[in-house]
């Protein structure tokens, strides 16, 4: 029996396991499916990790190199080449690897930390042929960055997310030609050093409110049509461009990897596409949290370490100290709000004060962002700029609330 | 010299292949593609019709109800995903009602069992997800989903194993008459045969046009469809058509064997290569599944796809010699999957009649089993892990599809060549993820296993090349 | 006046710098330094990979450990080109001292 099963060795499954450490636990697992720990940053070799965690600028792959450091000096127990297949309620973790074999192991107390995948083509249905040549932005970048092959040399890139910027620098750098990179939305879904970066640096244009509407070539892509996107999205007639290229890289969103959190029957939440969970991200399972881009997804790893942390010392804190007490008060989100993160606090569990993440659904200028607790006003955030392509994060204080009401809502004001 | 040389290997191909291969004769198999079932057998419904479409009297309702029966077995014996689900029928309109009770009248005529025709409350009764607008709709308890590659591929490797020959790689170019025998030209040489059987698909008319006078022409026709997550699998039960029209048999929507939810096709002439989907054609789609279903959720969609079937503009297959020794098995449309088992049967039948001596052979190996990992019991997975630690490493997350597994494959009597070719023996990269993260690693098996540079790997066809060079002063291939 | 977007960190900030490469609309301190060296000797860090022989993989990770003048990123990636490593390689590890002329290490970024 061990205390902790941590289900998945990148950023999220390293931090929550250090931290669950450092609050006292000692007996402790984390299963990586991959052979090595690091999960999806030991393909992002580019830097702009770690600046506000280390105070420094780290590529993924050192990002990951440090927290891997970290845990060899504690005693957590590490299974690579080990893939989880199942958690159930009871907390019983069946996994297989080669070496590890087929086992299922109890513990006392899980975190689930197994990331996100990329949407394909399927999941947005670009109409055209069916050809070799499109490729979501991380299968292009685990070809180029691990496995040293370039999969294209004219390339046309759907969706301005932050890996599908970086690819096209990488790719650009490598000796391709990316003639463009297409964004269905008014404005970028990447952060905005990525696009100065990664497309002005190498004069790669930026189509906003465009997409592509078909695709062409029988074995290879051959071309790509991109047409130009009305208010509701829709493609207008007349509009369109013909890329000659023979590679479509799709970065048009991520989603939490929760095949193994359905299928424990924890409840989830249809905007964050994760787990529902608890200010300590405790799920609506007792013992079991969710951290990291399983929860919801970040643009920056540096989040999903603080936020495991939180999880890892909650992890521990259930096994040493036993369940939190409390009753969940929601938290939903308002005008202007697409989700929070969490979901419900345990205000006896919170402390002082609880972190809300969320995303807005629109470009705003100057800003509040409020908090209402029981329909009344309890603080307010100043911003310059909000935009649904950069994480929000706030920090209300408790005593604030005067109380425990029956919900607590948080909205965009326009300033 | 070769008995009989069948042309095309998809499942009408295949399953002749299998058929001729329980006899003292020698069968090559020509394909011009690198693996079996690329064509119109990959890209349909998946389903195995009742038989109560095609009119009474016609080789189609013959084939189409022996057909299925004949599929159920074969399936069975030889490994191939296959489920009994039934079919519904359902009618919005008085006309649609009508149309319901000729299908019925047609089906008994044909010898379709357990025919029904049912109200619209009951119908919703068995399927919840039906629209309140269903009024009545016909029950078929024989219809059966199935995976349509792996019942091509089990039938051609079930040829293989018992003596077929099969020449992949290897286009047909023409067709001369010796006496008493066809040389069939290829691009990789020729070789001679007694016999010609015709099962190209979407191109029979042009491999008809080599051994024959013109007689008929495939007018192809597209279908578009959308495959949706597993977690939309369960939306039906049984598959669901809406009633018949003279573009064919309509907009279904269908659990598949492998979980998930089809819903498709249109019907749009289109060219006999053309794969292309459609903004349109997939919104047509939608709107129209809406109909029956309602709730199906469409942003669970992972994979669209096309596929093209070959029509000839007439209501049977188009089946029978066309040149001494030329026979024709063209024009397989609708139901074609359905009936291929017994239009091999058939096909035997008149080779016999035209002179092939078929005897059976002593010993025919009809048997075939893959380890699927996932379907395993716990106690079986930890030994089966413990002996074959490659069975431990999952491949393909989406589907837990192991190493163990994948390296079977490539030991099997039709190895895969291409990510795709794997993909139908084994499901890696048939998941909501769609290769994303199984496609790399399934590149680096075939390239390991095959002896070649990743660089080699194709997606499917040859010619679909993955990856064009090296990085770091590679070049080309190095 | 010219405007610019501070790549520095994630946050983005919006740069004004005039004439005499006076800098508002930083956060931080970094966000004038950024500004100023883009407006008169813009840099940047490369990242890339080497060929490494002996590992699991075929690529190491490697990045320039300070940031190369910009118009000389096309000639690191050339330097980067002719490196072969064997395995074992440590974060940090020497890849080439000085590339290019610039004066500039690469290092390895991966334990491989």
């Amino acid at each position: 029996m061990y205390d902790l099963i941590v289900v998945g060795g990148g950023p999220a499954g390293m931090a929550a396991a250090c931290a669950a450490w450092d609050a006292g636990l000692r007996n402790i697992l984390i299963v990586e499916r991959d052979r090595e720990l690091g999960g999806i940053l030991n393909q992002c070799i580019h830097n702009g990790f770690g600046l506000t965690y280390f105070k420094e600028e780290l590529t993924g792959p050192e990002y990951a190199h440090r927290f891997a450091r970290l845990l060899s000096e504690t005693g957590v127990e590490v299974r690579t080449d080990t893939m989880v297949l199942d958690v159930t309620p009871d907390r019983r973790v069946h996994m297989t690897g080669p070496e590890t074999g087929y086992r299922i192991e109890e513990a006392r107390s899980v975190i689930l930390s197994m990331g996100c995948r990329e949407r394909t083509r399927g999941a947005i249905a670009i109409p055209g042929t069916r050809p070799a040549g499109i490729y979501t932005a991380g299968a292009a970048q685990r070809y180029v960055n691990v496995e040293g092959w370039m999969p294209g040399k004219r390339v046309v890139i759907l969706g301005s997310g932050d890996i599908g910027l970086i690819m096209a620098r990488r790719m650009t750098l490598e000796g391709a030609k990316v003639l463009a990179c297409v964004e269905v939305m008014p404005y970028s879904g990447g952060l905005t050093r990525n696009i100065v970066q990664c497309l002005e640096d190498f004069d790669i244009p930026l189509y906003l409110s465009h997409t592509v509407t078909d695709i062409r070539g029988r074995d290879r892509v051959e071309q790509v049509v991109v047409s130009q996107v009305d208010a509701r999205r829709n493609p207008i007639p007349g509009t369109e461009m013909v890329f000659d290229c023979d590679t479509l890289l799709l970065s048009v969103g991520l989603i939490p990897e929760n095949e193994l959190t359905e299928r424990a029957g924890i409840e989830m939440d249809p905007r964050t596409k994760g787990a529902a969970v608890y200010e300590n991200m405790e799920t609506s399972v007792p013992g079991v949290f969710a951290c990291g881009n399983v929860a919801h997804v970040h643009d920056l790893v540096d989040f999903v370490t603080k936020e495991s942390q939180r999880a890892g010392t909650a992890a521990a804190k259930y096994v040493l100290e036993g369940p939190a007490e409390g009753k969940g008060v929601p938290i939903k989100n308002g005008d202007g709000v697409s989700y929070t993160v969490p979901q419900r606090v345990r205000l006896q569990n919170a402390g002082d004060a609880f972190s809300v993440f969320f995303r807005v659904n629109r470009i705003y200028g100057k800003a509040e962002i409020v908090v209402e607790a029981g329909g009344r006003e309890v603080c307010r955030f100043k911003r310059d700029r909000l935009s649904p392509g950069e994480m929000e994060n706030i920090s209300v204080p408790v005593k604030l609330l005067g109380g425990e009401p029956e919900e607590i809502r948080v909205f965009v004001r326009e300033a | 010299m070769v008995d009989v040389a069948v042309v095309g290997c998809g499942v009408i191909g295949a399953a002749a292949a299998m058929e001729l291969a329980r006899y003292e004769v020698s069968v090559a198999v020509l394909e011009r593609e690198n693996d079996v079932a690329v064509g119109t057998t990959k890209a349909n419904s998946a389903i195995l019709h009742a038989g109560y479409d095609p009119k009474p009297g016609t080789l189609m309702a013959r084939l189409n109800v022996r057909g299925a029966a004949l599929a159920k077995e074969y399936c069975e014996k030889l490994d191939v995903p296959y489920k009994q689900c039934g079919s519904l029928v359902v009618a919005f309109s008085e006309k649609d009602e009508e149309t319901l009770r000729e299908l019925y009248g047609r089906g008994v005529k044909n010898g379709v069992e357990g025919l029904e025709i049912i109200s619209g409350d009951e119908a919703r009764r068995r399927e919840p997800e039906l629209a309140g607008t269903v009024r009545a709709a016909l029950w078929a308890p024989s219809a059966a989903i199935v995976s349509p590659w792996e019942m091509c591929l089990a039938f051609a490797e079930t040829a293989v194993k018992n003596g077929a020959e099969l020449r992949l790689n290897t286009a047909v170019t023409g067709l001369s008459r010796g006496d008493g025998f066809w040389t069939v030209h290829t691009d990789k040489g020729y070789i001679q045969a007694r016999y010609v059987i015709n099962a190209a698909g979407v191109d029979s008319d042009t491999v008809h046009d080599m051994a024959a006078p013109h007689s008929f022409e495939v007018k192809p026709s597209r279908g578009e469809y959308y495959l949706l997550d597993k977690s939309e699998g369960t939306r039906v039960n049984s598959v669901i058509f809406q009633c018949p029209s003279e573009k064919g048999k309509g907009v279904l929507v269908s659990p598949t064997v492998h979980g998930n939810l089809i819903v498709g096709p249109n019907a749009e002439g289109s060219d006999r290569h053309d794969l292309a989907t459609t903004a349109g054609g997939l919104e047509f789609v939608k709107e129209t599944a809406r109909l029956s279903v309602p709730g199906v959720d469409f942003s669970k969609s992972i994979r669209n796809f096309a596929g093209v079937r070959a029509n000839t503009g007439f209501d049977d297959f188009r089946i029978g010699f066309a040149a001494p020794g030329f026979l024709d098995l063209a024009g397989i449309c609708s139901p074609g999957l359905t009936s291929a088992p017994a239009i091999a049967e058939y096909a035997a039948e008149l080779l016999r009649g035209a002179g092939l001596e078929l005897r059976r052979k002593d010993e025919f190996v009809f048997f075939r089993r893959r380890l699927r990992f996932k379907e395993l019991s716990q106690e079986e997975r930890e030994d089966l892990v413990a002996m074959y630690p490659e069975y431990g490493r999952v491949i393909c997350r989406c589907e837990t599809v192991t190493e163990g597994e994948i390296l079977a494959c490539l030991r099997t009597p039709i190895p895969p060549v291409s990510v795709d070719g794997v993909k139908r023996r084994v499901n890696a990269g048939m998941g909501r993820c769609q290769g994303g993260f199984c496609a790399p690693r399934v590149v680096e098996i075939l390239s390991r296993e095959l002896g070649i540079t990743p660089g080699e790997v194709v997606q499917d066809r040859a010619g679909m090349r993955l990856l064009f060079n090296e990085t770091k002063g590679g070049g080309e291939n190095v | 006046m010219r405007e610019l977007i501070c790549i520095v960190c994630p946050r983005g900030c919006r740069l004004k710098v005039d004439d005499g490469l006076n800098v508002t609309g930083n956060f931080c301190p970094r966000g004038a330094e950024y500004a100023k060296a883009e407006l008169t000797h813009p840099t940047r860090t490369v990242t890339s990979t080497v060929r490494v022989e002996g590992a699991e993989i075929p690529r190491c990770p490697v990045k320039t450990a300070a940031p190369v003048p910009k118009e000389r990123i096309r000639d690191v990636m050339a330097a980067l080109d002719g490196v072969t490593l064997r395995a074992p390689v440590r974060v940090g590890d020497t890849v080439i001292d000085d590339v290019c002329g610039t004066g500039v290490k690469v290092v390895a970024t991966r334990r491989l």
